[in-house]
C-alpha cells in the first residue's frame, strides 16, 4: 500500500537522509533530498556527484544517508550510478537479486550542467533505469560560488562578479530539462521544494516509468544568493509564480504545465531579495533587468505554446 | 587438455576473460584496444558469456561505471589503452583508495602529443603511482595467464586492489603467435566464485562509498592502503603457484634469464624482452656471460628480490620504452632505487628506446650489451640516460 | 571522539554505518531558536516537510517538539507556518535568552 500524498501519512515514514548533515542553515539541497525520498516507496540506492551536498552529507565517519550510497568524482554521478544499475541488473539476471530498488543520482548543477554533462547525456542515452535529480541552485556554490552554465543572467559570481565594467553574467542559462527531454527518454521534469506536492508525484511518476528520468529541482542557497537562511521555500515560490523556473513535465516527448501561477509576478520579486542580483536594481542597468523579464516571458509563452500543442 | 591455438594478444586477453565471464564490463573503443572489446562484445551477442555490457561515451565514465558496479558487488572488467587511460586517470586513484578489484587490460599505446597509436610504455608507466597492481606481459601467452590470474590477485580478501595487465599494443595485441588455452571449466575453477566484499547492493546494511575525509584522517587511510600493497608480492606468488599446477607455466615477481651467473644484464620489460633473449643467448655462445631480468610484477615493486637477482652484475642498461621528461626511465628509477640499497653495485646505465611503436631489433640489444660488455671491463659509463636507435 | 589510527579504519574509507551522521548534533550551530506556540498550531506540518535539517519530531502525524539537537535555526519553519487566524504558531527568538 503506497503511502498516501500526505504530509501527515508522510511524516510517519523514516527518515532516510539523517540530520546531523553540515550543510548551511535554511540549505535547499537537504529538503529536496527529503522530499525525493519520502515520495519513493522502493528501497533506494542513491548516487552523488562532489559538491555541496555531497561534502556536507558524507565526512568520514559521518553519513547522513540511511540507503546505499556511492560518491566517486565530480562530473560522473551518471556514470557511476549507471554502472551501478548494470551490475544490479546483472545480478538480477543470475538470480542473485530479486528486491526491486530504485537508482538516483544526485547532483547540483555544476556536477550536471558542465563538467556532468556528458556523463548524464550518455547514461540517459543508454537507457539506464535511473533517476536523475539536479539540485540546481544557480552556480558552483561548494567552492565559493562561481559560475555555471545554470547561473541566471545577469547574476553576480565570484567568477563573473557585477563589477564597474561587466554587470555581472551576460549570458543566459541552459535549458537543461529540455535538452534531457530530447534525449527521448520517458520522463523530465522541473520541480520546487515550495511545490512539495508536485515534486513528489513528479518523483512517483518518474519511477513508474522503466528507463532514465531526469528532475531538475530549483534549490535555493542563501549564501550564494545573499539571502536570508529563512528564505529558501518562499524564494523557490516566487521562482515559479514568476515563471522564471515554470514547473512542467515532458512525458514522452508531449509537455504538460503542472502549475500555472494565478498571478503571474515580474522576475524582479523573485530577484529583489536576493544580494546576487542588487546591481541590477540600478539604473545603468535597467536594461539587463528589462533583458531577464523579456527572457522569462519568451519561454514562457515558448512552453505555454508547447503545452497547447501537444508536443 | 590444454588448447595449442595461433591467436593475437588481443584475442587471447578477449579469450580470457570469455572464460572468467564477469558481471559486468566497460566497453569504449580505443586503438589498439578496440579490438579485444569488439571481439568481447560478440561473445555477449552470441550469448557466450552473460556479462553485461555498458557501452559508456568516455573512458573516465567506462572507469566511473566500473567503480559504481564493482562497489554493487561483483565481478567487472574493462580494457583501454594510452589517452583512455590518461583520460580515466583521476577514477584510478578512486578504484584504488575504494579498494574495488576491478580488472583492466591495457594495450599499452604512446601519449600524446603528437598522437601516436603504436606501442610504447608511458600510457601504463604514468599511472604507476594510482594504487593500481601492474602486471606486465611478455606476450600473448603471459598476457592470457596474467589475464586470468589477476582476478584471484585483485579479489583475494587480504587485497581488494584493481588490477592493470600491460602488453604491448600492436606488437602482442595484433600479432598471431602459438599459444595455449585452458580449458573454460579449468578458468572458472581457478579464478572461482566472485566474493563481495561490503556491497552497495546489501540493502538491509547502507553503506556510504567516497566520503570526505579531512586533514585528520586522510594520511591513515593512505597508510592503511599502503599496507594492502605490502600484502600483494606474496599473493601473486602463491596464485602463480597454483597457476603452475594448472598450466605447467612457472610465473614469479619477475624473469630472470641466465642472470645467476651474468656479468652484464638487460633489465628490459615486455615483448622486447622476447627479442632480447635471443641476443643473450647469442652472447652466451661467445662466451659473454650476459643476462636478463624482465619485470612482471611492477607495482608492488619487488626492490628486495630484484637487488638480490643484479648484486653480482657489473654492469646493468635499464631499458625503457616510456620517458619521465627531465627524469630518466620510470624503470631504471625503479633499478636503482633496488639496487641503492646495496653495499657493492653493479654501474647501471639507462637506454630510452622504442617509442611510438619504434621497432627494436636485435642488433639494438647487441650494441648494448657490447657496451655494457665495455662498461664491465672499465668500470665507467659513458652517459647515462641516452635514447637508442635515435635518428640525429 | 578519539582520533583512529590507521589499523582501525574501514577498508576502502567507506563509511559502514549509514545514518552515523545522527550522532553530530548541528544544534550548536544555531543564532535563533524557534520556539512552538502549540495553541496557534493547526498541525499542518508544513514546517515538517520544509526543514533542512528534520528538525521537527513528529509521532502519529502530528508535529511534537523541536529537535533542539539538529535544528540550525534558519527560520524556514516560522516564515512558512500559516498559523491559526493570523497568529504564528512558530517564532524566532534569540539563542541563549
Amino acid at each position: 500500500m503506497a503511502t498516501g500524498l500526505t504530509l501527515k501519512e508522510l511524516s510517519k515514514k523514516e527518515d532516510r537522509f539523517t540530520h546531523g548533515h553540515r550543510m548551511c542553515s535554511g540549505c535547499g539541497a537537504p529538503t529536496i533530498v527529503k522530499m525525493v525520498l519520502l515520495a519513493t516507496e522502493y528501497p533506494v540506492v542513491a548516487a552523488n556527484a562532489t559538491g555541496c551536498l555531497e561534502v556536507s552529507s558524507c565526512i568520514a565517519e559521518y553519513t547522513a544517508w540511511k540507503i546505499p550510497w556511492i560518491h566517486t568524482a565530480f562530473e560522473n554521478a551518471a556514470a557511476t550510478l549507471s554502472g551501478v544499475e548494470t551490475m544490479y541488473r546483472s545480478l538480477k539476471k543470475q538470480g542473485k537479486i530479486d528486491t526491486d530498488v530504485k537508482f538516483i543520482a544526485f547532483g547540483g548543477d555544476g556536477g550536471t550542467y558542465d563538467i556532468g554533462f556528458q556523463s548524464l547525456s550518455g547514461a540517459m542515452e543508454r537507457g539506464h533505469d535511473m533517476l536523475y535529480v539536479c539540485y540546481d541552485n544557480g552556480a558552483y556554490m561548494n567552492t565559493g560560488i562561481q559560475r555555471s552554465s545554470a547561473t541566471p543572467l545577469g547574476a553576480d559570481t565570484t567568477t563573473c562578479p557585477a563589477g564597474d565594467v561587466i554587470p555581472g553574467k551576460l549570458r543566459s542559462r541552459k535549458n537543461l530539462t529540455k535538452i534531457m527531454a530530447e534525449h527521448n527518454i520517458p520522463y523530465a521534469a522541473q520541480a520546487s521544494p515550495s511545490h512539495w506536492m508536485d515534486l513528489m508525484k513528479k518523483v512517483r511518476k518518474a519511477h513508474e516509468f522503466i528507463g532514465p528520468k531526469f528532475m531538475n529541482v530549483i534549490s535555493p542557497c542563501n549564501r550564494g544568493w545573499r539571502s536570508q537562511t529563512n528564505d529558501s521555500i518562499t524564494l523557490s515560490r516566487l521562482a515559479v509564480n514568476s515563471c522564471y523556473w515554470p514547473l512542467y513535465e515532458i512525458e514522452d516527448g508531449i509537455t504538460k504545465i503542472t502549475y500555472t501561477p494565478k498571478d503571474k509576478v515580474p522576475v524582479a520579486d523573485f530577484m529583489k531579495p536576493q544580494g546576487r542580483f542588487k546591481h541590477l536594481f540600478s539604473p545603468s542597468n535597467e536594461w539587463l533587468l528589462k533583458k531577464v523579464q523579456e527572457e522569462v516571458d519568451k519561454e514562457w509563452t515558448k512552453l505555454k505554446k508547447q503545452a497547447e500543442c501537444g508536443c | 587438455m590444454a588448447k595449442v591455438v595461433a591467436v593475437t594478444g588481443n584475442e587471447a586477453v578477449a579469450n580470457a576473460l570469455r572464460q572468467v565471464d564477469p558481471d559486468v564490463c566497460g566497453i569504449y573503443p580505443i586503438t589498439p584496444q578496440t579490438d579485444m572489446m569488439q571481439r568481447f562484445a560478440s561473445y555477449i551477442a552470441n550469448g557466450q558469456v552473460t556479462t553485461e555490457s555498458i557501452l559508456v561515451e568516455s573512458e573516465h565514465s567506462s572507469m566511473s561505471a566500473c567503480i559504481g558496479a564493482s562497489a554493487a558487488g561483483g565481478r567487472v572488467v574493462t580494457a583501454t589503452s594510452s589517452q583512455g587511460l590518461a583520460l580515466m586517470w583521476e577514477m584510478l586513484h578512486i578504484a584504488s583508495g575504494d579498494r574495488l578489484p576491478i580488472i583492466m587490460p591495457v594495450v599499452n599505446r604512446a601519449l600524446s602529443a603528437p598522437l601516436n597509436i603504436h606501442g610504447d610504455h608511458s600510457d601504463a608507466m604514468g599511472a604507476r603511482d594510482t594504487g593500481w597492481i601492474q602486471i606486465w606481459s611478455e606476450n600473448a601467452q603471459e598476457a592470457y595467464d596474467n589475464t586470468i590470474q589477476a582476478f584471484r590477485v585483485g579479489e583475494h580478501m587480504d587485497i581488494r586492489l584493481p588490477v592493470m595487465v600491460c602488453l604491448d599494443g600492436f606488437i602482442i595485441s595484433h600479432s598471431i603467435e602459438r599459444m595455449e588455452y585452458l580449458e573454460d571449466a579449468e578458468v572458472r575453477n581457478f579464478v572461482g566464485e566472485y566474493k563481495n566484499f561490503l556491497p552497495l547492493l546489501d540493502l538491509d546494511k547502507p553503506k556510504s562509498y567516497g566520503p570526505l575525509i579531512l586533514t585528520d584522517l586522510y594520511h591513515e587511510y593512505k597508510r592503511a592502503q599502503h599496507e594492502v600493497m605490502t600484502k600483494v608480492k606474496n599473493v601473486v606468488l602463491d596464485v602463480a603457484k597454483d597457476f603452475e599446477k594448472l598450466s605447467g607455466r612457472k610465473y614469479g615477481l619477475f624473469e630472470s634469464y641466465r642472470l645467476d651467473d651474468a656479468d652484464i644484464a638487460l633489465v628490459i620489460l615486455n615483448s622486447a624482452a622476447g627479442t632480447s633473449k635471443d641476443v643473450i643467448d647469442d652472447f652466451r655462445s661467445k662466451g659473454i656471460k650476459a643476462g636478463l631480468l624482465k619485470p612482471r610484477l611492477f607495482r608492488p615493486f619487488p626492490y628486495e628480490e630484484v637487488a638480490e637477482a643484479l648484486k653480482n652484475t657489473k654492469a646493468v642498461c635499464v631499458m625503457d620504452r616510456a620517458d619521465s621528461f627531465g627524469g630518466y626511465g620510470p624503470l631504471f628509477m625503479e633499478i636503482t632505487s633496488a639496487l641503492y640499497q646495496l653495499k657493492e653495485r653493479p654501474v647501471l646505465i639507462n637506454k630510452i628506446y622504442g617509442l611510438g611503436g619504434r621497432d627494436y631489433m636485435p642488433s639494438h640489444a647487441e650494441l648494448v650489451l657490447n657496451e655494457l660488455n665495455e662498461i664491465a671491463k672499465g668500470g665507467k659509463a659513458r652517459i647515462i640516460k641516452e635514447y637508442l636507435a635515435v635518428r640525429e | 571522539m578519539k582520533p583512529k589510527g590507521w589499523k582501525d579504519l574501514p577498508p576502502g574509507s567507506v563509511v559502514l554505518e549509514g545514518g552515523s551522521a545522527v550522532r553530530f548534533k548541528t544544534g550548536s550551530w544555531r543564532a535563533y531558536r524557534p520556539l512552538w506556540i502549540k495553541e496557534n498550531c493547526i498541525q499542518c506540518l508544513l514546517c515538517w516537510v520544509y526543514c533542512p535539517d528534520m528538525a521537527i519530531k513528529v509521532k502519529d502525524g502530528k508535529r511534537e517538539e523541536f529537535d533542539y539537537d539538529y535544528c540550525k535555526g534558519c527560520g524556514i519553519c516560522a516564515l512558512e507556518c500559516p498559523g491559526k487566524k493570523g497568529k504564528k504558531a512558530i517564532e524566532m527568538t534569540e539563542e541563549g535568552t
